[in-house]
């Protein structure tokens, strides 16, 4: 059977651990893995996992019983609007979904749930049916999961037609057509874009030949480093100390793998939790015997004769003798196949308002064209309209739900996507989660808990209110914070609470700014009357 | 005189049977005063959020309510444990008791006992055979949670009957309905036996340690060290006390549920996966514990239009939240596969209820077999007589008559 645990939700009760201890594991204080696709003899102990948990954050493929319904949120409206007999499309409509994981698979479920009964077809580059990624980073490198048993469950009957392997290659806005890699093309009345992001290749092409060095984004990444995991390198070096990189180097310690972590900002999770709160993320590191160089840069990799990575020469003059090297640079938005559409995609990713509605190159909403995941980006009200780009899991989640329903609704029906960003990592152990927005922020508090025991809570500020908190093995406590972060209550903070920090004075958060990509957009603007004026990207000239 | 409040007539053992349609009373407004100055919330939204709440307090040391009563948990002189501690003291006492119950230590410990449950309660039932009567509660409901609890901690099987009679009288005191003084002489007294029984039982496992809960905890230091000996002795007698009284009320509760819906009884019959989601369903429905006493504010909390000031008791209602119809589709009915059934039956937050695992495999055990093996079960009183308290809640007595039992899979 196939199970996904929405690990935004989970709080670490261990309910699911009691339960169905060979499915699931407790880490350290409450940091939850499990093996995704468990064998048949543990069925029973699942469905007790899952019915126990408090935050009833596990998802099982379904079997049998009826089908799920839709949260009774908003229901009214679009029962009412089906009921209307207005709405021809839902009945008869076609829908394209680019891209097959998690996004496309979520957005295509809630449409089928929303009473969706026209086509549905989903694009995939992969081979591969929808899967999960967070276990790739996590239980698939230690062995305790396999790779190929990270199908994500389905929650549902979709009858939807998959093209897997075939990438879109280009999209007619026009003739409303996506067109295939393999020369097809695919006419639609609505489409979803859900393609997601790819790993940072290393920068240099010759050096990300040699054997050894690699990315880890998708499933075959995760394989490929899990089998070279399993013969025992003399020392892995991770490039980028971000959520991936540093999960990696728990796993090596974890095997008792030799690792070296170099980063080139000033510490560890720095763009995410900025320099205060990744300090102490640096300290957990070298606890655990990661050989840790912030500030540090790689010069060259170096392969022997028959082409195997074997060295690395570091900007702080030394050379590391390495067998492997993992590349975790971060993520470039699958936005290529767009070039040409007049969408306003880019780097960026592709731009959209906040009900998922794509923008043309205008700046001008269109109708039929949505996007979701990682690729979206989208203004945030919350924080001060920006138009951010939130990679997170759960953000697929709530995005193409939104999405989906979107599709599906005329505009006075539409859902705004308002859901706070919150993301997880397990790092040695810890647990470390987070909700808001954290690097918007200029100011940071430790306001519960102790930093030595590896156990606190930290609130962010950005001028005067609060935008974010991070927890570390304290995650029960997170929900409390959501409510400050929506309403803007002041920071710091002064609240008198349980387990006070013995300074919550605020200091400065340490992120380092950095402009948003959509700055660098390269606009040409022609035409001379307001009826003429129309906006078009140029390619980047500096990619 | 005036009106009794909901919140009084609830407390009124005469509303024991059915508190549900003044839980609906309650809930009209989230957050009340009662009389005693407490602060009563019986909303789900607003009891969800609490339980996360850090302002919110566990700890009886900062309790008027417990001050005014003179005393802590369990009796004067009693040791607080993590349930009436806060964070740090509360996680490091309940993550190292938690060591030897279960993840990440001892992660197979209450799904190993499954066989073990399983025997007993084959044996409870094989007994009823040749009945035309039985006391679900005496025969099932309470020996099994009982034995479960006293095995896994290393009671010895005929000392369940000396603490029987104290912790049935630790339980009176608790009772709100009664006068403080008479309360206080109860809890004194049940409170020094209990806990002179305890502390022989440490000493001789510490003597003699075998492989049950309280050897461990007597004799292993883990990086965290051990509890101290009069932690011990409270957690232990926490452990036994709750660890069978809330579970004795599930099972009863929910036997006396499918007498009512004999069509689930039915259904359970024959698809017995289905007590997976019928125990979370009962745990909504007819919660084990009613409330949650005994919180403090520690700062001012503006919640649901009230602002609770610091200082002030709080109780959450929790099977009122349970029945919220803002937050439950049709609340009052039993819905046995009811999809997101996030209920709060056993709280929230750090203090969820530390033997939840235990509770619902001992439930869905005792159902299960329930109501496979016993022959056409019909309630012989509705309402049952209920035992007084009103926050841990369920009958006394389930007379139930029955046509016999089948499927005697050890004869």
């Amino acid at each position: 059977m196939r199970l996904v645990v929405d690990l935004t939700k989970c709080e670490g009760y261990a309910q699911c651990a009691f339960l169905a201890p060979d499915v699931f594991t407790i880490q350290g204080d409450e940091a939850l893995t499990y093996d995704p696709h468990p064998d048949e003899a543990q069925h029973r102990r699942v469905l007790r996992a899952a019915a126990a948990c408090p935050v009833q954050a596990i998802q099982l493929e379904r079997s049998e019983g009826p089908e799920p319904q839709p949260e009774a949120f908003g229901q009214s409206g679009t029962a009412a609007f089906l009921e209307d007999g207005r709405n021809a499309f839902s009945a008869s409509g076609r829908i394209v979904i680019v891209g097959a994981s998690l996004t496309g698979l979520r957005a295509a479920e809630r449409l089928r749930e929303e009473g969706f009964a026209g086509s549905l077809t989903l694009i995939g580059e992969e081979t591969h049916e929808p899967y999960d990624r967070p276990p790739l980073s996590k239980q698939v490198l230690t062995g305790s999961a396999r790779s190929a048993d990270t199908s994500l469950p389905r929650r549902r009957a979709l009858q939807a037609a998959w093209h897997l392997g075939t990438a879109a290659s280009g999209l007619d806005v026009a003739a409303k057509q996506v067109h295939l890699a393999d020369g097809r093309r695919i006419g639609y009345d609505k489409l979803l874009i859900a393609t997601g992001a790819r790993a940072r290749a290393w920068p240099s092409a010759a050096e990300s030949a040699l054997s050894g060095v690699l990315t880890l984004r998708t499933r075959d990444d995760a394989a490929a480093l899990r089998r070279l995991l399993d013969r025992r390198p003399r020392r892995v070096l991770v490039i980028g100390a971000g959520f991936i990189g540093c999960e990696v180097a728990s796993v090596c310690r974890e095997l008792g793998v030799a690792v070296t972590v170099t980063e080139a900002g000033p510490a560890p999770l720095g763009a995410a939790l900025g320099g205060v709160i990744g300090a102490i993320a640096g300290d957990l590191h070298r606890e655990n015997g990661v050989d840790l160089r912030c500030g540090v840069r790689i010069e060259s990799l170096e392969g022997d004769a028959a082409g195997r990575l074997c060295r690395a020469r570091l900007s702080d003059g030394t050379s590391l003798e390495v067998d492997v090297a993992v590349a975790a640079l971060g993520a470039v938005r699958n936005v290529e196949w767009l070039e040409g559409s007049g969408l306003a995609s880019g780097p960026w990713g592709v731009a959209c308002d906040a009900g998922c509605r794509a923008f043309d190159a205008n700046g001008i909403v269109t109708d039929d064209v949505f996007v979701a995941g990682d690729v979206a980006r989208a203004p945030q009200p919350m924080f001060g309209y920006q138009f951010l780009a939130v990679e997170h899991w759960g953000n697929a989640v709530s995005q193409a739900e939104v999405a989906a329903h979107n599709m599906l609704s005329p505009g006075t029906e539409c859902w705004p996507h308002l859901a706070l960003p919150k993301f997880w990592s397990v790092q040695f152990g810890t647990e470390i989660k987070s909700v808001g927005v954290p690097s918007v922020a200029d100011q940071v508090a430790i306001v519960q808990g102790s930093v030595s025991g590896r156990r606190f809570l930290a609130v962010y500020g950005y001028k005067g209110r609060i935008v974010g908190a991070v927890a570390f093995n304290q995650n029960k406590w997170l929900e409390f914070y959501e409510p400050l972060i929506e309403q803007a209550a002041p920071f710091p903070p002064s609240l008198h609470h349980v387990d006070e920090a013995s300074d919550a004075n605020p200091v400065p958060a340490g992120f380092r700014h950095r402009g948003s990509p959509t700055q660098d957009a390269t606009v040409v603007v022609t035409g001379h009357y307001p009826n003429e004026r129309r906006a078009r990207l140029a390619p980047p000239r500096f990619p | 005189m005036t009106e009794p409040s909901a919140w009084e007539r609830i407390l009124n053992p005469s509303n024991r049977a059915n508190p549900y349609p003044l839980y609906a009373e309650l809930r009209k407004t989230p957050v009340t005063r009662a009389a005693d100055g407490s602060y009563l919330v019986s909303t789900y939204a607003e009891i969800a959020s609490l339980l996360h709440d850090p302002r919110v307090s566990s700890d009886i040391g900062r309790s008027p309510a417990a001050a005014a009563a003179g005393d802590g948990e369990g009796g004067p002189g009693m040791s607080p444990t993590f349930l009436t501690k806060d964070p740090p003291e509360h996680d490091k006492l309940r993550r190292i008791t938690t060591r030897h119950f279960g993840p990440p230590v001892t992660p197979g410990r209450v799904a190993g006992m499954e066989a073990r449950m399983t025997e007993i309660v084959t044996e409870l039932i094989d007994a009823m055979a040749g009945r035309s009567r039985i006391d679900v509660v005496d025969d099932l409901a309470y020996p099994l949670p009982v034995t479960v609890i006293s095995e896994l901690l290393g009671v010895a099987p005929g000392d369940e009957k000396r603490f029987r009679v104290w912790v049935d009288l630790a339980l009176q005191s608790t009772d709100p309905g009664m006068d403080p003084e008479s309360q206080q002489q109860k809890r004194a007294e049940a409170g020094a036996q209990l806990r002179s029984f305890m502390e022989e039982l440490v000493e001789k496992h510490r003597q003699a340690p075998g492989s049950d809960l309280l050897s461990a905890l007597a004799t292993d230091d883990g990086p965290e060290g051990r509890l101290p000996d009069e932690q011990l002795v409270s957690t232990g007698l926490l452990l036994l006390i709750a660890g069978h009284e809330t579970t004795v009320n599930l099972i009863s509760n929910g036997v006396l549920t499918l007498l009512r819906y004999p069509d689930q009884l039915q259904s359970l019959r024959n698809d017995p996966e289905l007590v997976i989601p019928m125990v979370e369903e009962l745990l909504r429905y007819e919660p084990p514990v009613h409330f949650v006493p005994l919180r403090t504010a520690l700062d001012d909390i503006d919640i649901a239009g009230t602002t609770i000031p610091a200082g002030s008791p709080i109780t959450l209602v929790l099977a009122a939240a349970n029945r919220d119809p803002a937050r439950f589709t049709d609340p009052d009915s039993f819905i046995p596969r009811r999809p997101n059934n996030q209920h709060l039956g056993f709280g929230g937050g750090i203090h969820l209820c530390f033997g939840a695992p235990l509770a619902r495999l001992e439930a869905q055990i005792a159902l299960t077999e329930f109501a496979g093996r016993v022959a056409n079960p019909r309630l012989v009183s509705d309402p049952p007589p209920y035992r007084p308290s009103p926050f841990l809640r369920g009958p006394s007595h389930l007379p139930t008559d029955i046509d016999g039992i089948t499927g005697f899979l050890f004869s």
